[in-house]
């Protein structure tokens, strides 16, 4: 028991992460159905840049108290994670808006290599040790133990999360994007700027990409340039098993799947007579993946959209 | 035995019932129309017969056989085949080329054949371009064999599309709104066309809102109004119907 | 097509045996390259060209995917790690089996063609993007397994993957070794070469016969417009599955062939990375278009061997030291590739007739 409710708090800290990262996936699909490839690199470029920032203000020897240097590393990756994610939409998506499916797709892979090496060159090949942006205290908890950072990351994503909802349900903003999203065409017709909603699309998802970035990267206590890829493509399974285009089942899709990998990675030798071990935790997310699309690809919370001839 | 029979067919998405026991019956050698204001589910319907919908209740039998729900392709090898409403050509395919792949399911020759290019596969590509050019002459777009599908006229669209669907042999025709965007000249020469088919042995179905094409040609109609059959039979007949009028008008007339 | 090449740009005109004094003064060219190259450069290039034979056939075999029926495939190296795996189990020491190559290269197809139809059967139904991520989770899985089925049962050897390959045997030549043949000495890298040669012209006339045939056409309308395809009697997901089915075993083939030459294999060249090359060979050359595919994999080959050449100096001269490494320079100009010819020109360097129609008039309004 004291093992399976370690594994609940570890998969619900790894699904916050993922809830975060999946609601950008969402977003950009509920509004141009297109899968935005290069969102798991936003996340790494987030983490680095947070990390960077962090060195360099302690290198200078302000003597800043922990927790601004902190806010400062944040708001300076969500500032460049913006920045990113708004370029990368008005270059590689925007132009390709009419064109057949294959080449956004395209584009967005492209988009995501060059990232990657970019960030290699950038930071080089090595894995970066990551700061605990709060001193893991551990506390223990009917058994397991759960440190200040995971309380801390789960905490931070559920406020967001629940900003997010706000903003989408109760502001002009909100309302222009729900309705982009439904409807592009009618959408501009009622007066809404449909590029500067996608825009806005991308640029949110970024800000939440970055705090995804270092939230993991602290946990973890490693970031390094290669770390989007995995990352995006669990997260963008915890999309679809939630309900592509839907924020709630980017949220729950996020957290069962947090929890899915984490038990699942801690009870594999078990179940399959010590065939399989725990590095085979990666095939999860994918398993998971293939299994909803092929089984129910409106994943958990969708609607069942008929498509007419 | 009638060629198509439709037993009480119904469809809803979501909240929307966009059809409700419908029911028709065609027999062989007619041509049918199938007529109603937009949105009555006239379309749905060719879904549900052509296997793109599945019905949530209901049965379709044609030429005795069973094929509720089946695939479209299936649907098509049991011999009905389709137009589209909006023009679903293979744009950058050439004219030739989209009939030619009208001739698929009545052809085999698979990737072996295709590799090996013996006589057998040969021969048959002989025959699929053969047939594929009589087809054109048929509907007279002939002189546009090797265009690109795309830069043909509307006019010309549309009577390649129905080529296209001819190459698949089908004893049922199903010919959604071809007269659409049609003028009068171009009308009359669809109604040939239709004829011809007819005298060749093909059955139609149709749908169109072009009232005097429907009534001329047609020996039996159907009208849809809201997802329901409000009345059935020669068109004649069918044009005095009290609540045909009140669908199309909003009122019996005083 | 050599002679549609040259009909094309009017030599005929020049004179009317023009298409045949093409076509051998090429086959001339292709004959005596390892001989000119080793000459001219290092034996290390045909080795270089060796390689790139082999990606043009696999490039070809993710065409067929990709270009012809326009399913995207991220994970298309898993056919070629199959294929290669096969291959090296079945011929190493690593279980003491010995095949001959001739069942050997059978067998990978197969085993490749029997992948392919496992994923394809219950993902091709997939929406473009969702199976485009899902063939990447499927590559990637296949990765994760090479990489650790190696306890409890030591299957795959796990990441130190498998070596001492047997080398090809064929007519009684072994292909590692030096040969003399008719007077002439052959060795090891251009007996690769010829071989891999000859398989990929039999690749390419497969190929230009698959196009233009009734599997071809069937493709194509369904790269178009699928449910037309459906409406026109195509049973669409079997058409589909023979695509898949297909790429899979070129890749299969080429996995083999690689194993033999390289006498080692291990789940590290078989990742994302490497898919998204094959992938970028066909868009950059030509998606749809097996002379541009060709074209694309043969450049993209050959890139590191000459940004070795070209940007290292180059660098050196200008900063000192070389910034960019020839590995990190190719995978930047892959993601820029990747962006730019999606951009400015869809239809890749070479375009087939019919793509390149498709692709540049995405933003004309069609003809209703």
């Amino acid at each position: 028991m004291d093992i399976f409710l370690q594994q609940v708090l570890n998969g619900l800290v790894l699904g916050s992460v993922y809830a975060l990262v999946a609601l950008g996936y969402t977003m950009v699909y509920g509004i141009l159905g297109l899968i935005n490839f290069a969102h798991g690199e936003v996340v790494m470029v987030g983490a680095l840049t947070a990390l960077s920032v962090m060195t360099g203000i302690t290198s200078l020897g302000l003597g800043l108290p922990g927790p601004l240097v902190v806010l400062l590393a944040l708001l300076v990756a969500m500032a460049v994670c913006m920045a990113l994610g708004f370029s990368i939409e008005r270059v590689a998506y925007r132009p390709l808006r009419r064109a057949p499916r294959l080449a956004p797709l395209i584009t967005a892979i492209g988009v995501s290599i060059l990232l990657q090496n970019i960030a290699m060159l950038v930071w080089g090949r090595r894995y970066h040790t990551f700061p605990s942006i709060i001193t893991p205290t551990p506390h223990n908890f009917l058994g397991a133990t759960i440190t200040d950072l995971q309380v801390f990351i789960i905490v931070i994503s559920g406020l967001i999360m629940g900003g997010l909802l706000l903003l989408v349900h109760y502001t002009r903003l909100g309302r222009a994007m729900r309705a982009t999203s439904e409807n592009q065409i009618v959408a501009g017709l009622m007066g809404v700027n449909v590029n500067k909603i996608i825009a806005a699309t991308f640029v949110i998802g970024s800000a939440l990409a970055a705090v995804a970035g270092v939230l993991v990267s602290a946990n973890y206590s490693i970031a390094h340039y290669y770390m989007g890829f995995m990352l995006g493509l669990k997260a963008f399974t915890a999309a679809v098993l939630g309900g592509i285009g839907n924020l709630g089942g980017a949220m729950l899709g996020g957290l069962l799947l947090g929890l899915i990998e984490s038990i699942g990675a801690g009870y594999i030798g078990d179940l399959t007579g010590g065939f399989l071990g725990s590095h085979y935790q990666d095939v999860f997310a994918f398993v998971v993946l293939i299994a909803v699309l092929v089984f129910r690809p409106t994943g958990l919370m969708g609607e069942r959209v008929s498509e007419r001839a | 035995m009638p060629l198509l029979e439709a037993r009480s067919l119904s469809k809803s998405f979501g909240g929307l019932q966009a059809l409700s026991k419908v029911s028709l019956t065609i027999e062989r050698g007619q041509i049918y129309g199938l007529i109603g204001p937009n949105g009555a589910g006239k379309t749905t319907l060719f879904n549900l017969l052509t296997g793109l919908y599945r019905p949530d209740e209901g049965s379709v039998v044609l030429d005795g056989m069973e094929v509720t729900g089946r695939k479209p392709h299936v649907i098509v090898h049991a011999g009905m085949a389709r137009t589209f409403q909006n023009i679903r050509l293979f744009a950058h395919m050439t004219a030739i080329e989209n009939v030619m792949v009208g001739r698929h399911l009545r052809t085999k020759a698979g990737a072996l054949g295709a590799i090996l290019r013996g006589p057998r596969t040969m021969g048959e590509e002989r025959a699929i371009r053969t047939r594929a050019r009589e087809l054109l002459e048929y509907v007279g777009v002939a002189r546009h064999s090797h265009a690109q599908a795309k830069n043909l006229s509307y006019g010309d669209q549309r009577r390649l599309e129905i080529a296209r669907a001819l190459a698949t042999d089908p004893k049922l025709l199903a010919l959604d709104e071809p007269a659409a965007g049609m003028n009068a000249t171009e009308t009359a020469a669809l109604r040939g066309l239709m004829d011809q088919i007819r005298a060749d042995g093909v059955t139609i179905l149709l749908i169109e809102h072009d009232v005097k094409l429907v009534m001329g040609l047609c020996d039996r109609v159907a009208v849809l109004d809201y997802g329901k059959c409000i009345a059935e039979g020669a068109p004649a007949l069918v044009q005095k119907d009290a609540a045909v009028i009140e669908a199309y008008l909003g009122g019996a007339l005083p | 097509m050599v002679t549609r090449l040259l009909r094309h740009w009017n030599v005929l005109k020049v004179h009317r045996h023009a298409p045949w004094i093409g076509t051998a003064l090429v086959a001339v060219s292709l004959a005596i390259l390892p001989f000119a190259l080793e000459a001219g450069l290092s034996r290390t290039w045909v080795r270089i060209v060796d390689f790139a034979l082999l990606y043009a056939m696999l490039a070809m075999g993710l065409n067929i995917v990709v270009g012809f029926a326009g399913l995207l495939d991220l994970g298309y190296i898993a056919f070629y790690a199959v294929g290669a795996y096969s291959y090296a189990l079945l011929a190493s020491p690593h279980f003491g089996l010995h095949l001959p190559f001739w069942v050997l290269l059978p067998i990978g197809a197969l085993v490749a063609a029997f992948f392919g139809i496992l994923l394809g059967s219950p993902t091709l139904r997939l929406r473009g993007d969702y199976l485009a991520i899902v063939t990447l989770g499927f590559g990637e899985i296949i990765r994760i397994f090479l990489n650790n089925l190696n306890a409890p049962v030591n299957i795959t050897n796990g990441p130190q993957g498998v070596n001492r390959i047997d080398p090809i045997q064929l007519g009684g030549m072994d292909f590692t070794k030096t040969q003399e043949i008719l007077g002439i000495t052959f060795p090891g890298t251009h007996l690769h070469y010829y071989l891999f040669l000859l398989l990929t012209i039999l690749t390419i006339v497969i190929c230009i016969r698959l196009e233009d045939s009734r599997i071809g056409r069937a493709w194509i309308a369904i790269r178009e417009d699928e449910i037309a395809a459906q409406a026109m009697g195509i049973n669409t997901r079997n058409v589909k599955l023979l695509a898949f089915a297909m790429g899979a075993t070129f890749g299969g083939v080429a996995g083999g062939l690689f194993s033999a030459f390289q006498g080692f294999v291990s789940p590290e060249s078989f990742g994302l990375l490497e898919s998204i090359m094959v992938l970028c060979m066909v868009v950059l050359g030509g998606m749809g278009h097996v002379a541009g595919v060709v074209l694309g994999a043969l450049l993209l080959a050959t890139l590191p061997e000459v940004l070795r050449h070209t940007a290292s100096p180059v660098q050196q001269q200008i900063f000192g030291k070389v910034i960019l490494d020839p590995e990190s320079l190719r995978m930047l100009l892959f993601g820029l590739a990747l962006i730019l010819v999606m951009l400015l020109r869809p239809g890749g360097l070479w375009p087939s007739p019919i793509r390149r129609r498709e692709l540049t008039n995405a933003t004309a309004p069609a003809k209703v």
